[in-house]
């Protein structure tokens, strides 16, 4: 290694990396440094302030501007001869297809989503192209080498699924203060400022227990959460607090079998948290707003206007009431033009103040502990913790494990964990990969089992929950036999899309040939170059609880799953180490996401925008077993 | 009650939230407040220092006078290629620059000099030390000196040749919080670090099977570059058969067998001279960087005391160097 005859090999060799963020700038720099010469970077996002402390190549002024675009001037400034093509763009897009993938010696991932990571992988396999895999969360972090044929691909274990939770906990009896996060989020906010034509998944499955604050308040009131003909921003917000926080909560509480085993909730008025509140803070908003509209200030904060200075600080319960009171009037008064159409962003500071107060409140109401705004923040936007260190050594590490794939010596290659405490007084734990999975749905060709109540599930349920979610697919087309059920694209015409469009809300069993047990379905993205066989079996019964989406993958994922364990190495430090497979547990570990930055690959996440979903079936919970044996130092 | 001067401003929480997130914000606060030396750029000493600038500590002083050259950049991303064409500026001069960019809440300066004519009282100014590529001589005289100030030094010293790196850490008398694994509770530890010369005179026969080579290996390395007066680095293949020499004097007094430190590790060595991998430069500064927060965060537990790298096997393993009579834990 760092042969002369290496370096020049190096130079010849064209790479591409896709994520220009935490790990990214540590890789390009890592990368350039060593001796690379042709290197295309994809990232779709802009640069953010919590950025700085790790991704050293972008500065405050860059606020705002593509992460591709400036970590390539950056470097440049340090190896001006160096070819650089940055694509700020989705590596999901079709530019970005197996005859692009094609033209580089090896792929080098440092991205933030499971979903681009499963399509990348895609890519790879398709293309043929080796992939270096990375990942990291605060002090631990992975990075793992696939090459088809030769190792295990990405995707040969089964990955979690974003933590999320059972509804009627979220409506009705939540228990931590995550569940009224998540309320306040994508009820509270939502319903408030929100999309009302979308109709959120908890909405639809409020009819839990019969009687939930959701199906109330749908059935009850539509027209409740809108600003009434000469009503004051401050009387509506008074009105939306009494509602929620304390009607819904007395209807609940109506509902005596809910409560027989738990603590009965408490009913917050305004009128008894802040008796004197009428007039003076509605003032202050008052003076603040104005009357001018600023366009998308990110700095409105009740916070400011408040004067509450210090997010760390845990507000009492009147601070959350004035912060929710206050947070809605200046939504009215200076963010009018987001009304309507607001989506929660952890950078929003207004949106946070508003569920962080909304979250404590309720929280307070059922018993809960209240959190700082810093918390609820970390909370509701599934922070990632990020530091420049480990970053900076994955991406070591990376360049290493390229730099073995590009001279030939792939029988080195090995997947390395970064751990924060020692284990057999390793910081660093090489392993040698595993081999293909010969069960994996993606790199070999192993058929599924779809549990499904045919009678009423849709063909939209199948892509969504299923095609979408779980397996990853982008653009689906699925055949049932030799005939064309469904299919995707541009190219599409508008005949045929609005023939696919109108079979997408039929149940599976009335299709023209009925979709039922015994069927099996093919399914196929071009883009990926994937497909897969789906054996349909019909169920009449889900669990509410476990298997919220009425829809399992299961049969063969379970022999996937019940497998023999892949050659797990023998002469690896990991091997016989049952400690490192036990040290790590970390509070936040089981539903972190972060839509900015370097996440663990095997931290389940989604992209900005979607849902986190339910979706805690038998399988996923084995997977997970299976994977805390075999990816030791992330949390799952 | 907080008060205000206590708090963070809201730039430093914007930009720190992160990191914030896992050693919280009185840790923060702490590496706010740490003051750094740096002796020599190395590569590696590079890649640290951007890591404890971007981490926010209180202030980092820079001492390399040594003139740019493009030997000395090769694996330094804090030197802007305008500043190869011989502008005359020191290493320390245009690094400080860079790393001021990193991170405007930190203070870089430059303190010209040699570290060997610096009066004891200069190390009074730091809280922790870092020496890139130095002589093992010069590396134990600033362990020294640090040990003797009145308020805490901590030393570091580093240094990447080819596939290894290695660092050693000397805290002397050190507490800190820290959580065990399965237990939610910060429990507050007490942990006392050997110096320098105190853990090259622990006996090699001291060591098991198992201790990484290179502790051995880099203390041949050392003697034979003070031994023959050569600039730390400055060596090759051609040196093996002196390396190999010096082997066997070194083994004769460690009572250990010459098998004790394999001459393929010191053929690796030599032939690299003194040449950085820059991923190697990467890895071992993150963790260098890591220890340093850690260390004036008072927050982790630190490493004891030597830390090896070699990319050849990828293992990354701590050797915890001590005389018996301190071998309490």
């Amino acid at each position: 290694m760092g042969s002369e005859e290496e370096r020049i090999a190096i130079e010849k060799e064209k790479v591409l990396m896709v994520g220009a963020g935490g790990i990214g700038c540590e890789l390009l720099k890592t990368l350039v440094l060593t001796g690379f010469k042709h290197i295309h970077l994809i990232d779709m996002d802009t640069i953010e302030v919590s950025n700085l402390n790790r991704q050293f190549l972008f500065r405050k002024s860059h606020v705002g501007q593509s992460k591709a675009k400036v970590a390539r001037e950056a470097v440049l400034k340090f190896r001006p001869g160096v070819d650089i093509v940055a694509h700020h763009g989705n590596v999901k897009n079709t530019e970005f297809d197996i005859d692009f993938f094609k033209q580089f010696s090896v792929v080098l991932n440092g991205l933030d989503n499971l979903e681009a990571r499963r399509h990348v992988n895609r890519l790879c396999l398709a293309a043929g192209v080796p992939l270096v895999e990375s990942g990291t969360t605060g002090y631990l972090g992975q990075v793992t080498v696939h090459i088809k044929g030769k190792t295990e691909c990405y995707e040969c274990q089964p990955k979690p699924a974003p933590k999320s939770y059972p509804v009627c906990t979220i409506t009705s009896t939540p228990s931590k203060l995550i569940h009224c996060i998540v309320w306040a989020k994508e009820l509270a906010l939502a319903k408030l400022f929100g999309d009302k034509s979308q109709v959120s998944d908890l909405d639809v499955r409020t009819s839990v227990d019969g009687k939930s604050i959701t199906s109330e308040v749908e059935n009850d009131d539509v027209k409740f959460f809108e600003l009434r003909s000469g009503e004051s921003f401050q009387q509506f917000a008074a009105r939306v607090f009494d509602r929620i926080f304390g009607y819904n909560i007395e209807i609940a509480l109506q509902n005596e079998e809910t409560w027989k085993a738990r603590r009965q909730p408490d009913p917050l008025y305004l009128d008894k948290i802040l008796p004197t509140q009428q007039e003076e803070e509605g003032s202050a908003a008052e003076e603040n707003g104005n009357g001018v509209e600023i366009e998308q200030h990110p700095t409105v904060s009740a916070m400011a206007t408040l004067g509450l200075k210090n997010p760390q600080k845990i507000w009492d319960v009147q601070e959350n009431a004035r912060v929710f009171l206050e947070s809605i009037q200046l939504f009215f008064k200076r963010r009018s033009k987001d009304i309507g159409k607001l989506v929660f962003d952890k950078d929003d500071q207004l949106a946070v103040e508003f569920v962080t107060a909304a979250a404590n409140l309720r929280a307070h109401s059922f018993g809960i502990p209240m959190q700082s705004l810093f918390e609820a923040k970390g909370m509701a936007g599934n922070i990632i913790h990020a530091i420049a260190t480990t970053n900076a050594c994955i991406a070591g590490l990376i360049v290493l494990e390229a730099l073995k794939l590009l001279t030939n010596r792939t029988e080195q290659c090995r997947m390395t964990y970064c751990v924060e405490h020692p284990t057999r007084k390793m910081l660093l734990v090489p392993v040698e990969p595993a081999e293909p999975n010969p069960h994996c749905y993606v790199c070999s060709e192993t058929p599924l089992v779809l549990e499904v109540n045919t009678v009423t599930a849709t063909m939209r349920d199948v892509i969504e929950k299923v095609l979408k979610r779980k397996l990853g697919v982008d653009s689906p087309v699925i055949m049932q036999g030799s005939s064309l059920l469904y299919e995707t694209g541009d190219d599409l015409e508008d005949d045929m899309a609005a023939h696919y469009a109108s079979l997408l809300n039929k149940s599976l069993a009335l299709y023209p040939t009925p979709i039922t047990t015994g069927v099996v379905l093919t399914v196929e993205d071009y883009h990926q170059d994937f497909r897969c066989s789906l054996h349909v079996k019909h169920r009449e019964t889900f669990d509410e609880e476990t298997e919220p989406d009425g829809i399992l993958v299961t049969g063969d994922i379970a022999s996937v799953i019940n497998a023999e364990q892949p050659t797990l190495p023998t002469k690896t430090p990991a091997a016989d180490d049952e400690d490192l497979f036990n040290k790590e547990e970390n509070g936040h570990g089981d539903d972190n996401k972060d839509d900015d930055d370097d996440l663990v690959m095997f931290t389940p996440e989604t992209t900005a925008g979607t849902k986190r979903k339910l979706e805690e079936d038998e399988n996923l919970l084995v997977e997970e077993k299976r994977l805390r044996i075999e990816e030791p130092p992330v949390m799952v | 009650m907080e008060s205000v001067s206590e708090l963070l401003t809201e730039q430093e929480a914007a930009i720190y939230d992160r990191q914030i997130r896992i050693w919280g914000a009185d840790a923060q606060r702490k590496l706010s407040k740490a003051r750094i030396l740096v002796v020599g750029i190395t590569g590696v000493v590079a890649e640290t220092c951007k890591n404890i600038v971007l981490a926010g500590i209180g202030s980092l002083v820079l001492m390399d006078d040594s003139p740019m050259t493009f030997e000395a950049s090769a694996a330094n991303f804090l030197v802007p290629f305008d500043e190869l064409e011989g502008q005359g500026n020191s290493i320390a001069t245009v690094c400080a620059s860079s790393l001021r960019d990193f991170n405007p809440m930190v203070q870089v300066s430059v303190e010209e000099g040699g570290i060997s004519s610096k009066p004891d009282e200069f190390y009074d100014r730091f809280d922790a030390v870092i020496m890139g590529r130095s002589s093992i001589t010069l590396r134990t005289q600033v362990n020294e000196a640090c040990r003797k100030r009145p308020h805490r030094v901590a030393f570091y010293s580093v240094d990447c040749r080819g596939t290894c790196g290695s660092l050693f850490v000397d805290l002397q008398r050190h507490s800190f919080t820290s959580k065990k694994a399965g237990d939610d509770k910060a429990a507050q530890q007490d942990i006392s670090f050997p110096s320098l010369q105190e853990a090259l005179n622990v006996p090699w026969s001291s060591f098991n099977k198992r201790t990484s080579k290179l502790l051995f290996a880099l203390r041949i390395i050392d003697q034979f570059e003070v031994g023959v007066g050569r600039r730390p680095g400055q060596l090759s293949s051609q040196d093996l058969p002196d390396l190999i020499s010096y082997r066997g004097k070194m083994c004769a007094i460690q009572k250990v067998p010459e098998s004790f430190v394999p001459e393929n590790l010191l053929q690796k060595l030599a032939s690299v001279g003194g040449t950085e991998l820059p991923p190697v430069c990467a890895i071992i500064g993150g963790i260098l960087g890591q220890e340093l927060i850690k260390a004036m965060s008072c927050k982790g537990e630190p490493l004891k005391n030597f830390f090896f790298f070699d990319a050849s096997d990828g293992k990354g393993i701590i050797e915890c160097v001590v005389p018996s009579q301190m071998n309490d834990h």
